[in-house]
């Protein structure tokens, strides 16, 4: 098999795949308990405005005829309205996914960055106190819930030393308006992104860097190591220039896959931070019956990791011509 | 059925026999190897205090061995609420005025349940699913792989999250939630393994002897890939522990069974986690103690089934 056709195969599987996702959301969400109505019977609604609601919504229709209008609807990017703010699901929903695009993202850049180095100099000083001790540091941070790495910082940075803001996004209010400088860009929204985003890196840093060391010691053992270290190249180049290179292939693909995984992490995160992001509102959603607002972000989230599984792979034939297509 | 030249008792003991010799092997790995044989103790002092948590009686003993707990994790202490620790509560009392230490006791059995079943079942269905895809080929592979790339596809906290609001949460289903997702990757990887074993010479014989599919499959080919089974399970237990941990502290735990990560959620609900230390660091650490004995055995056991990486350390 060609690499055109690899592809094309692969990406008829990314448009079943998200089929299928559609179709668990639909399943799912009409499993959940109680119709949306049930939101609206405390406000005093008649039976007959109850029933008028229903017909509003559809769901008087047969089931196959609400399913081809719920795929309508997620194509067209239509959630609905949200059952608790009452304003379009969409508007509540794209503002908070951005945010944690930012938050998740500034933490998997320094989860990578810092677990690409941790990981080579652990592979070049191998059997030093400094690898052993790496390790148990790297499986301590692998083994501890996103919430506990979370609290633990909370402790230390805010409760003990009260270096940073405990929670949220700004000092002032309105976390939710103003352009992307405006909202992104002053130092008061930096304090507050540090400890979160830092909780990320922690949780996230395990995979670079112990595939990084597994990877450098793999290249290490290769024959044209010794040939520059034998050709008389300082240390430094041969570790920088010719062994970290080598090994940073298969992170590629690892970092596509933990993107798309990240994305469960923030539910965690931003809870415990107040973080006004995708995952909180979902959490929060549920817990009140917004069903609208929680399938919209359970779509965004499980949308981001097909499409990023989906980059793996392509990320995979591509960088390595060595791989033979299945 | 095959008619080998072996009977059938023949076969039974030594399968005992090998199974003997295999948990020897098994265990020699941890020889020399600090960290695997740390990860062992913690799981080993775990293990006993989930099981003497609480007083258990032996009826036809007619023995009652008492439990470690000091106190009843729900009784509510005479003297205050949110006490630092003190001879009476080494670890405080929570906003309740209950006692800490038995509540991390007590949810030393929450823990065990959910990492021993859950990884139990994931890897069960995972090694089955794998074996079977593999073996078969065809549009049964297809079929299988595409679902399993479909639950790749599912995001695992938002989905478990989803699943318990609809089922209601007990503990049951929150096991189910997770073995629903950490089957994929023991699938995944079961299968290219069985892939590479069909094709050797050990698989064409037993099918010139006319060996059945089922006795191919488990009798010949399954003892072969069990050490990735068993590495599988090892990392199944502690992910697992980890998304019970997460979604009780997401509020999504079973209220009947207080585990580590409810006892967290509380201290966050109780508005106490600036002062009360005692009541969030004891649970947390014991998560984190938890998941990385298992970590550490799973790190040894890679190194029973990838051989290469024991050569290079």
């Amino acid at each position: 098999m060609g690499l055109r056709e690899y592809v094309v195969r692969r990406f008829l599987q990314l448009i079943v795949t998200f089929w299928a996702f559609f179709t668990l959301l639909f399943v799912l969400f009409r499993m959940m308990p109680g119709d949306p109505t049930s939101m609206f019977i405390l406000d005093g609604m008649t039976p007959e405005q109850r029933e008028q609601r229903i017909a509003e919504l559809g769901l008087d229709q047969p089931l196959y005829v609400q399913y081809v209008e719920y795929i309508r609807q997620l194509l067209t990017g239509d959630f609905g309205q949200s059952f608790i703010y009452r304003e379009p699901v969409t508007d509540i929903i794209l503002i908070r996914f951005m945010n944690t695009i930012v938050l998740m993202g500034t933490a998997l850049v320094f989860a990578y960055l810092i677990g690409v180095t941790f990981g080579a100099l652990m592979g070049w000083w191998r059997n030093s106190r400094f690898e052993r001790g790496g390790i148990i540091v790297t499986l301590m941070a692998r083994s501890s819930p996103e919430f506990w790495v979370g609290i633990v910082l909370l402790s230390v940075f805010v409760f003990w030393l009260g270096w940073f803001p405990s929670s949220g996004m700004r000092t002032t209010g309105g976390e939710l308006g103003g352009g992307f400088v405006a909202r992104y860009g002053s130092l008061d929204f930096l304090r507050h992104l540090f400890l979160p985003a830092l909780t990320g890196a922690i949780v996230y840093l395990a995979t670079p860097t112990l595939l990084m060391r597994s990877t450098m010691l793999d290249v290490l053992n290769a024959d044209f190591i010794e040939i520059k270290k034998a050709e008389g190249l300082p240390e430094r180049t041969v570790l920088y220039k010719h062994a970290a290179r080598n090994s940073i292939l298969p992170l590629v693909t690892v970092a596509a896959i933990a993107t798309g995984a990240a994305m469960g992490g923030s539910v965690v995160i931003e809870t415990v931070f107040n973080w006004p992001g995708m995952g909180r509102e979902m959490v929060r959603a549920v817990n009140n019956n917004d069903y609208p607002v929680a399938m919209a972000a359970f779509f965004l989230m499980g949308s981001v990791v097909i499409l990023m599984n989906f980059v793996a792979d392509l990320a995979y034939v591509y960088l390595d011509p060595r791989v033979e297509y299945e | 059925m095959s008619t080998g030249t072996t009977s059938p008792i023949d076969s039974a003991t030594s399968t005992i026999g090998n199974g003997i010799d295999y948990v020897r092997t098994k265990l020699e790995v941890f020889e020399g190897d600090r960290l695997g044989q740390i990860g062992l103790a913690t799981l080993f002092v775990f293990l006993v205090i989930g099981i003497f948590a609480r007083p258990t009686t032996i009826e036809f003993l007619n023995l009652t061995i008492p439990g470690i707990a000091p106190h009843d994790p729900g009784e509510r202490a005479v003297g205050g609420r949110l006490e630092s620790p003190s001879a009476a509560h080494p670890l405080g009392t929570t906003d309740m005025g209950r006692d800490v230490l038995s509540q991390v006791i007590a949810g030393t059995r929450v823990t065990l349940l959910v990492g021993s079943l859950a990884a139990f079942m994931a890897v069960f269905i995972g090694t089955n699913v794998g074996l079977v895809s593999a073996y078969f080929g065809g549009w049964v592979d297809d079929v299988l792989m595409r679902i399993t790339d479909i639950v790749y596809g599912v995001p695992f906290l938002p989905f478990a999250i989803v699943l318990v609001a609809i089922l209601g949460n007990s503990l049951v289903n929150i096991i189910v939630a997770i073995v629903l997702i950490l089957w994929r990757s023991t699938a995944r990887v079961i299968r290219s393994q069985v892939l590479s074993h069909k094709q050797r010479p050990y698989v064409e014989s037993a099918q010139a002897i006319g060996a059945g599919h089922l006795r191919i499959m488990y009798r010949h080919i399954l003892p072969n890939v069990l050490p990735l089974t068993f590495l599988y399970a090892a990392f199944a237990v502690g992910w697992a522990v980890i998304a019970e941990a997460s979604l009780s502290f997401l509020g999504f735990g079973d209220p009947n069974m207080l585990s580590w990560g409810e006892m967290i959620y509380n201290v966050y609900t109780a508005n106490a986690i600036r002062e009360a230390w005692w009541w969030v660091f004891p649970p947390g650490i014991c998560i984190m103690l938890f998941v990385m004995s298992v970590f550490f055995i799973g790190r040894t056991l890679e190194e029973v089934v990838n051989p290469e990486l024991r050569h290079q350390e």
